[in-house]
């Protein structure tokens, strides 16, 4: 086909990821957060962007990786949700990198969980493999933590 | 289409203005019906137009083009006094509105005027303007005669064509009172008023509005840091020149928060027709009065009351308002009456919605809720007036006799309850059988910044609005111990003799240990939640704040605890608690709450509620009974002395708060033996039913449990409702109503034989 996409790369607990790159709205370094109680443990907290408040999503414990370790502060990658923007931590950035869409492969059917569930496609790098998430089912979260229900 | 992209802005201008003529046209009609010989509406209805026509020709949408043509025909017939406008006319004329709008709705998503075939409505417009015949060709506007020549030439017209057998004239004919209404007003025909508003008003995106509020909010926030900053500073002119950015602040703030008012009158605007669309349908007549349509509200607001208030009002017209025959049986001139009123009170705009029509009546409410199975027959048997018309709010309830295509459309009350709610505002029903119904709702001025009370929680800041806040209460370390009573998790304060059920911040936000304060003191918020009162027991009370209220996003959504987020003062971020939503999730107020159904009945409780938690006051009687009575059923709990009880009519009473209490003894009730120590002191539960007041004297009080009310009937007594496995042990469950309704029953009885030993 010869069609080429952006992706916004990052590293996530030794993993490398993407999210194409118009969903992006900014990369901005830690902020400090306000815990939501009672919500899903997955939210990590709010920040203030400007003036907007944006939902933290901790992407380890969304697609059930290993906690960050302590003391290590996450990046935030602002994204454009359907009903404003929220916020993917993420161990560190990666470039913006240009992938054919040759490369592109539907997950072994080996991967399973929710990892299935959100990585939408694999791209072959020589030395890497790269996981596409998809954007919008990362952002749908239940919003009351499992607690709640008991 | 490729012209069409070129033309883009001019398109789109072009939909902006003619939508605001359409609203414009749609109220002279209707108003013009009124007053037909109204000068000013002709020619401003003519002139809108004539307005689209030109420029839709211009634009080159023919269709449209046609449509509004064959409409300013007709216009220019009636505006030369060649016609008298009827009913049937006005309601062509408003069909070619909606066609329009139609139309520029087309244009809007495709960029064309759309397929649709308007030649019937075109032969409508035609065949109404030719049942005249044409005199002579259109006047052009430029010659046009003076108005009073031109109000004589309606009159004298209308007058000539009466012979004429024509459809439209026969209507003209019927209209006889409109001709009057033209001769009187003939004299008194007001100049043109020239629209001086446009002139010094411009048209600002919605979006570029919201946009400088946030950055007026980001603006605030960099002050206050400024502010903060400027007090560890030495140098004056730093501190003179924060001190003038503090005061600009604060005055680009107030003016921003302005542009987001609008008068009241933009939604009310399109009432008139729908009133006169809902009345044509249903063959009444009604008049629409307005009073203080240029009070203003946040555009946010304004947004979210609309669709209610048009429910409101189609309800009036539809339900509210009688058929011209029944009026005037009733001594009510035909035409009935719409008021809709709207006046600021105490930070609160109120708007009223009243009608001179039936009135609702709380028989038929009453036959419907049984009929519906909303409500269980005691319970309606129980119901005050203002109870009975709270029904209207049940999900699932219409009045209407007849299911009509005007509002019987399976959105109820409920619906328009539920949305003024929702933007913290209230609802109230009044009505007078026969006289009509007046609604009274009740809305905050603004929904971005309200004032609110700030308290921390693990040293995190939570915010609460002010409007559910009744009081604060400070307890020492050495008064909590006696204060608050709590036993099994429910701890509860007496607060002047209330029961006051507390909760516990950190328990609702999921936290390991309750608060506690350094010096072992108790701070509780008292709070007013669907009527119920609670105290919120937080770690500390910061201080009040105008906070400006942002949305949570959607991952947060389900939380019913949380209303939204603010920004503090220092940048971070503080979530606002929703104290209805935390009332419920604590339990304190029931889930399905209606203002009218809370106090429901234990025993029809049972069954709707079964598996619910309730919490209930387990009492002592004789040496073993024990009974349970639901706390809500509760107003205070009392202790006497012995020798503080009197004797009136046989029956015991004590003075209370000025009143004279009678006292009912439980044992007495259950027949279980009395202990009969005078000078023991009483325990006493006050309950309160259909405005009689009782003391219930009991032997002990255990406890206060959350549990589920699980009654077994059977055990069918005087004065018991049945038994329930609460805590693990089988307990009765008492009929607090029953029991003081017997007692009031007693006492007014006793009334009446002194009434009448007296007459004798």
């Amino acid at each position: 086909m010869g069609t080429t996409r952006q992706l916004a790369t990052f590293h996530l607990d030794g993993f490398f990821f993407g999210i194409e790159v118009e969903k992006v709205q900014e990369v901005i370094r830690y902020q400090p957060m306000t815990r939501v109680p009672i919500a899903s443990p997955v939210v990590q907290g709010l920040i203030n962007l400007r003036g907007q408040i944006v939902t933290a999503i901790d992407l380890r414990r969304r697609l059930e990786l290993r906690p960050r370790p302590e003391g290590e502060l996450p990046m935030n990658v602002v994204v454009r949700g359907d009903d404003g923007a929220v916020s993917l931590l993420v161990d560190e950035i990666g470039d913006v990198l240009e992938f054919d869409d040759e490369t592109f492969e539907q997950p072994p059917e080996t991967v399973r969980g929710t990892t299935r569930e959100l990585v939408r496609g694999v791209y072959q790098l020589r030395d890497k493999l790269l996981l596409m998430l998809d954007t919008e089912r990362t952002l749908q979260i239940d919003g009351a933590g499992p607690e709640r229900e008991a | 289409m490729a012209a069409v992209d070129e033309l883009d802005e001019v398109v789109r201008e072009f939909l902006v203005e003619s939508h605001e003529g359409l609203d414009q046209l749609d109220r002279d009609l209707v108003a013009l019906e009124k007053d037909p010989a109204s000068k000013d509406r002709l020619a401003s209805i003519f002139r809108t137009i004539h307005t689209i026509k030109g420029t839709c020709g211009f634009l080159s949408f023919g269709r449209l083009e046609s449509v509004a043509h064959v409409g300013e025909n007709l216009l220019s017939r009636l505006r030369d006094g060649r016609l008298t406008l009827n009913a049937e006319i006005t309601s062509t004329l408003l069909a070619m509105v909606d066609a329009v709008r139609r139309m520029l709705a087309d244009i809007e998503s495709t960029g064309s005027d759309g397929d649709n075939d308007y030649a019937e409505l075109v032969a409508r417009l035609n065949r109404l303007q030719e049942a005249l015949t044409p005199t002579d060709d259109d006047s052009p506007a430029g010659d046009r005669p003076s108005l009073a020549q031109e109000a004589t030439k309606l009159t004298a017209t209308a007058a000539l064509e009466v012979p004429e057998s024509t459809p439209a004239v026969e209507i003209a004919h019927d209209a006889l009172p409109e001709q009057v209404a033209v001769e009187r007003s003939r004299g008194e025909q007001p100049e043109a008023v020239a629209s001086a508003v446009a002139d010094t008003t411009i048209r600002v995106d919605v979006h570029l509005l919201d946009k400088l509020m946030n950055l007026v909010g980001e603006l605030v926030l960099a002050r206050n840091q400024i502010l903060q900053f400027t007090s560890t500073q030495q140098d004056s002119s730093f501190v003179a020149t924060s001190q003038r950015l503090n005061l600009i602040t604060t005055e680009l703030q107030e003016g921003v928060m302005k542009t987001r008012m609008q008068p009241i009158g933009n939604i009310w605007s399109k009432f008139p027709r729908v009133v006169r669309d809902v009345a044509l349908a249903c063959g009444k007549q009604v008049r629409v009065e307005m009073e203080a349509r240029d009070t203003e509200l946040d555009k946010t607001i304004i947004e979210a009351i609309k669709d209610p208030l048009t429910h409101v009002v189609r309800n009036a017209v539809d339900h509210g308002i009688e058929s011209p025959e029944k009026r005037i049986a009733a001594g009510k001139p035909a035409e009935g009456r719409l008021l809709m009123r709207a006046f600021h009170e105490g930070g609160q705009v109120n708007i009223e919605i009243s009608d001179d029509g039936g009135g609702i009546d709380p028989e038929k409410l009453k036959q419907k809720a049984l009929q519906r199975g909303l409500v269980q027959p005691d319970q309606i048997a129980r119901m005050g007036e203002r109870e009975l018309l709270g029904l209207i709010f049940l999900p699932g309830f219409s009045t209407a006799e007849k299911v009509t295509n005007v509002s019987g459309r399976g959105v109820g009350m409920d619906v328009v309850k539920t949305n003024i709610e929702k933007i913290g505002g209230t609802v109230d029903i009044h009505s007078k059988v026969g006289h009509g119904t007046t609604l009274k709702v009740k809305i905050p001025l603004t929904l971005a910044i309200i004032p609110a009370l700030v308290v921390t929680s693990r040293g995190e800041r939570y915010a609460i609005p002010q409007v559910s806040l009744l009081e604060l209460v400070r307890l020492e370390a050495d008064q909590v111990r006696r204060a608050i009573e709590s036993i099994h998790g429910a701890p509860v304060y007496r607060l002047r003799g209330t029961l006051l059920p507390l909760v516990h911040l950190a328990d609702e936000l999921g936290h390991q240990a309750p608060e506690s304060t350094e010096d072992g003191a108790v701070n509780i918020v008292v709070l007013q939640a669907d009527g119920r009162q609670f105290g919120l027991v937080v770690e500390g009370i910061s201080d009040t704040e105008e906070i400006v209220v942002k949305p949570l996003g959607k991952q947060l959504k389900g939380i019913s605890t949380f209303a939204g987020a603010t920004i503090m003062g220092d940048g971070k971020v503080a979530l606002i608690l929703d104290v209805l939503g935390l009332a419920q999730h604590a339990r304190v107020v029931s889930e399905v709450h209606e203002g009218a159904m809370a106090e429901e009945h234990a025993s029809d409780a049972a069954e709707a509620e079964a598996g619910r938690l309730r919490t209930l006051l387990l009492l002592g009687v004789g040496d073993s009974g024990r009974l349970a009575v639901p706390l809500d059923l509760v107003d205070r709990l009392e202790e006497f002395p012995g020798d503080a009880v009197e004797l009136s009519a046989d029956q015991e009473v004590v003075q209370y708060r000025g009143q004279i209490l009678p006292l009912v003894r439980l044992a007495d009730v259950l027949g279980s033996a009395r202990a009969d120590e005078p000078e023991r002191p009483l325990h006493v539960v006050v309950a309160t039913e259909q405005g009689r007041t009782v003391g219930i004297v009991v032997d002990r009080i255990l406890d206060i449990v959350e549990d589920r009310l699980d009654i077994r009937r059977g055990v069918q007594r005087h004065g018991l409702l049945g038994s329930a496995v609460i805590q693990q042990k089988v307990t009765d469950l008492l009929d607090v109503r029953g029991l003081v309704r017997s007692v009031a029953c007693d006492a007014a009885m006793n009334d009446t034989d002194l009434a009448s030993a007296e007459a004798a």
